[in-house]
């Protein structure tokens, strides 16, 4: 497999030419910040959270879809993006109803310890409290809209892995709404498998198991890898 | 075919040509070419005189327009013709009667909107029928597609366009031959040639336009374009809302394959180029170029993160060259004259001729074409012939949406992507909107953010959020409850979003605030801290919620 | 307690549209409350009865959002009044459940608590503001900073006590008032 060598935080560094920058940073044990990537679906490239600085280049990168080359020199954690880094968690946190005292997901959720991770003590801009509805239809599961992030993870696992394609998006910009079949209350659809991987990948509250209450629900990622070397692989990890 | 064309023109002593594109068709030209017709018919000169639709003349805000071309006397172009003023056309020139009712309806043939544009691109729309091929072949149509397959090799085709100097019509104004070599080299099986045609901007209607009067002049570019980087198969990207340009181009598609100027073996060459219609569903975000594949290939129009660039892997992962449809209609220009000769049009670094959509506070509004390193002041002053009502200028604002404003101490310099970008502008598609004393600034910059923010397509983050955001505190800018710290936070804003959104429209959409906060500081301030707007526009209704630090 | 003369730090508690859960959650700090009150003089709080807010404030916890006319009026009057001020607890962090209303038109709010609520009858018909017995609602509930400028967060539904604790502490001994990230999040 060859091999390129890069600068990462002023530590040269090797990685296999199909690498991303994400996947280098990350084999580095740096931690940069993340929220629609997640280990096994495809990049989406759409939080922007794991933008790092490329020397030479006036933009910066979005680090998960960003191959790695030869003699790139890239900073992952300098003032600026630490600040830009805030204030993306901060839109997300007004954009919808993130209210985590009385969320599913309360202490568990993706969302909840960036914010606290990055040091967003506070979200400096307008709450937009939207009148988003709740679907529960589902007869397991349930789609919280005031919580959604629009990572898209859920849909790429419904496409990608269970192949049924049953989450997309629709609408667009502040509107755009994860939807079930043809924009139909998701219990009446008739592609879901009801397999509720996209619950498991789910980084906030906005998809959850029936019946959960305030700070009950946990989300397991680790069946995605298991699933994905079993199929791909044949490595079965039993124990 | 062209001879033919030509002889057929040759038995009228005199054709009246109607501008018969969108603006005009709005105004009323369908029935004033109808009511020539009759009054053609009425008096027997079927066999002398023509009516014909074309295309578009320029000065829109003042059709119908029809230009009368007559045996043995210079062309007049006549504005505001109405159904009962039409006969008078023929009363006049037909029989040499005087029309008193006529003489303040023709446009004087040294009128500054016309003398100081320079048509290259728009050179043939007016005088063709966008609805007929024979009318564009008369004209010389063809022939460079002609030429290039006979004369040319695809290398030397792309090398023309590098040499022509041509940039990318669409606003970044990347080197035209230089993509068109990329592409060229790229390797794969089958490339594709896209023509953007969804024109978002508001205001600018550029690509309507030559689309509506000049659709065979874009598809035999897009056809050299394929024969240049291996493609042989094009598609043009229409806006949704442009139902006309659409039928014209359909049409014109379907003439030149009968005529064996499209499809298989064109021109008895060995190159086959299909060119299909994909229409816009009404994304302003589908103009990128990213979003517009995925639209074409029936995805969600949502870009997707570069690299790969288009030219390396495009539709269905084959190299794609994709180029606006004004660069496009560049490319028989360049062909037919020489790339010296187009090289010659404009300044060191952007070479010949732009095409604007004039709008605002202009008397003279509509569509002109000018030389690329035209002052503002030319093409404000001369060309759009000064402010309404003789107010002051304030600015002009281009590139729309992702562009900025221009203030009066630049009016003297010359227009061309680098100095517009240095002056916190860019080229954009050609939108551009006269300001004057009346226009105020925060509310403008609202005005685009709130576009922005309508057409932010969600999938990234910043620009979904953070146009959200940065309308609001336009918002509170425009009606007093804004504080110093909103404007901070607005600008702290405008930078994060400009170097982290996904794609061009989140990293341009800050832009109109940038430029108008660069020019109008002390605007925005007095909005803020007097509760003042100058321009008069602003009610303020609310007060601050917060209080400052005591 | 508020009558002591003494030079230590003069605290302030105060409580927003919240449910009280934060106050409880300070008074949950079991001996330590004893503690603090030796370090410094309450001047003013819910849990003392005490009318005006004072002047010469060193330190002031907010409990909850500002949700109405009286709300703004004490949150301006605490800012001019105190050297730091303390957003504390989620509803004057960030809103919480208090701004969950906002989603809602403001006059089903209070027609739904008055005389349309959930069961059977409401307390009778919705009282005038002109009567002064109750203030008016704000169009829209936002979160302490929303209205004053707040120097410190203290998030959590309610902070667990150790948080309090741990922030009093920091807040007293002059220190920089950083939190370790477990004891930042939300909720």
């Amino acid at each position: 497999m060859s091999v390129v060598t890069l600068t990462i935080n002023d530590k040269l560094v090797s990685a296999p030419r199909t690498a991303t920058l994400l996947d280098a940073i990350q084999d580095q044990g740096i931690d940069v910040p993340t929220l629609c990537h997640l280990k096994g679906l495809s990049e989406r490239g759409g939080c922007r959270l794991c933008v790092v600085e490329v020397e030479g280049s006036p933009r910066l990168a979005a680090s998960c879809v960003t191959p790695v080359a030869e003699g790139m020199v890239i900073r992952t954690h300098t003032e600026k993006i630490i600040k830009y880094r805030r204030q993306m968690i901060e839109l997300l946190l007004a954009e919808r109803n993130h209210v985590c005292a009385v969320c599913v997901q309360n202490g568990n959720c993706e969302l909840q310890t960036l914010a606290a991770k990055l040091g967003v003590t506070s979200v400096r801009y307008d709450y937009i409290c939207p009148d988003l509805p709740m679907d529960a239809s589902h007869e397991r599961f349930v789609m919280d809209h005031n919580r959604c992030v629009l990572c898209g993870r859920c849909n790429r696992v419904c496409d990608e892995v269970e192949g049924a394609h049953t989450l997309d998006m629709a609408g667009r910009g502040i509107h755009s709404k994860v939807i079930a079949g043809m924009n139909q209350p998701w219990g009446t659809s008739r592609s879901c498998t009801s397999c509720g991987k996209c619950v498991q990948v789910c980084p906030t509250g906005a998809l959850f198991k029936k019946g959960s209450t305030a700070a009950e629900m946990k989300k397991q990622h680790d069946f995605l890898l298991w699933i994905l070397d079993g199929r791909e692989k044949k490595i079965w990890r039993w124990s | 075919m062209a001879q033919s064309e030509l002889d057929r023109q040759k038995q009228f002593r005199c054709r009246m040509l109607v501008c018969a594109s969108t603006p005009c068709i709005s105004s009323g030209a369908l029935a004033v070419e109808e009511a020539l017709k009759k009054a053609v018919e009425a008096e027997g000169l079927q066999t002398e005189i023509e009516t014909v639709a074309t295309g578009c003349l320029g000065p829109c805000s003042r059709g119908p327009l029809v230009t009368v071309q007559y045996e043995g006397q210079p062309d007049v172009a006549y504005e505001g013709v109405t159904v009962e003023i039409a006969p008078f056309l023929l009363a006049k020139h037909a029989k040499g009667l005087l029309v008193p009712e006529l003489d303040n309806k023709a446009i004087p043939a040294d009128w500054p909107f016309f003398a100081k544009q320079k048509k290259l691109v728009l050179a043939e729309s007016g005088t063709v029928d966008p609805e007929k091929l024979e009318s564009y072949v008369a004209r010389g149509g063809y022939s460079a597609l002609g030429q290039t397959l006979r004369e040319m090799t695809p290398e030397e085709v792309c090398n023309e366009m590098v040499k022509s100097g041509l940039r990318g019509r669409g606003g970044a104004g990347f080197p035209t031959g230089l993509k068109w070599n990329m592409v060229r080299k790229a390797p794969g099986e089958r490339k594709y040639v896209v023509a953007n045609g969804d024109e978002g901007d508001p205001g600018a209607y550029m690509d309507r336009t030559l689309m509506e009067s000049d659709p065979h002049r874009v598809l035999e570019g897009m056809a050299i374009a394929g024969f240049a980087v291996g493609a042989d198969q094009g598609y043009i990207y229409v806006r949704g809302e442009y139902p006309l340009a659409a039928k014209r181009l359909e049409k014109a598609i379907r003439q030149a394959e009968r005529k064996g100027l499209l499809g298989s073996r064109i021109l008895d060459s060995n190159f086959n180029f299909r060119i299909d219609i994909r229409m816009g569903a009404g994304a302003f975000v589908c103009g990128e170029e990213t979003a517009l594949m995925q639209s074409i290939m029936g995805r969600r129009g949502q870009p997707v993160p570069r690299p790969p660039y288009p030219a390396n892997r495009g539709l269905w992962g084959g190299p794609t060259l994709i180029n606006n449809v004004e660069t496009f209609g560049n490319i028989t220009t360049i062909i037919t004259k020489g790339a010296t000769f187009y090289a010659a049009y404009g300044t060191e670094k952007s070479k010949g001729a732009k095409i604007f959509a004039l709008a605002g506070k202009v008397n003279n509004t509509g569509l002109i074409e000018v030389t690329i390193g035209i002052t503002l002041r030319e093409i404000v002053f001369d060309i759009g012939g000064g402010i309404r009502g003789g107010r002051p200028f304030k600015a002009a604002q281009t590139g729309g949406p992702s562009g900025g404003c221009i203030p009066s101490e630049y009016l003297v310099t010359p227009i061309d992507y680098e100095t517009l970008q240095r002056l916190g502008s860019i080229m954009g598609s050609g939108g551009l909107i006269v300001m004057d004393d009346q226009s105020c600034m925060p509310d403008v910059a609202k005005f685009f953010m709130e576009f922005c923010m309508d057409e932010s397509c969600g999938k990234c983050g910043p620009c979904r959020g953070g146009t959200v955001q940065m309308h609001r505190i336009l918002g509170k800018i425009t009606n007093g409850s804004a504080t110093m710290e909103d404007l901070s936070k607005l600008e702290e804003l405008c930078i994060m979003v400009k170097e982290t959104s996904l794609c061009g429209l989140g990293m341009t959409a800050p832009n109109p605030i940038y430029s108008t906060l660069r020019y109008f500081r002390d605007e925005y301030e007095a909005h803020i801290r007097d509760h003042h707007c100058p321009a008069g526009v602003c009610q303020f209704t609310e007060k601050p919620l917060r209080i400052a630090v005591a | 307690m508020a009558t002591s003369t003494s030079s230590k730090p003069r605290l302030a508690t105060v409580w927003l549209g919240g449910c009280a859960g934060c106050h409880m959650s300070l008074l949950d700090l079991d001996e330590r409350i004893v503690d603090v009150l030796n370090l410094v003089d309450l001047v003013y709080s819910p849990i003392a009865d005490i009318k005006h807010f004072p002047e010469g404030v060193d330190v002031t916890l907010v409990e909850g959002s500002v949700c109405n006319e009286e709300n703004l009026h004490l949150a301006r009057e605490l800012r001019k009044k105190s050297k730091l001020v303390v957003a504390f607890g989620d509803c004057a962090v960030t809103g919480n459940v208090p701004m969950m209303r906002n989603r809602l038109k403001l006059e089903g709010i209070i027609s739904a608590v008055y005389t349309e609520p959930f069961y059977r009858e409401g307390p009778g018909p919705v009282p005038q503001p002109e009567s002064g017995a109750i203030p008016a609602l704000l169009p829209k509930v936002v979160p302490l900073h929303g209205v004053i400028p707040v120097d410190v967060f203290l998030p959590g539904c309610p902070p667990s006590p150790d948080r309090i604790w741990a922030a009093i502490n920091a807040i007293l001994s002059g220190g920089p008032i950083e939190l370790p990230v477990e004891m930042r999040t939300f909720g």
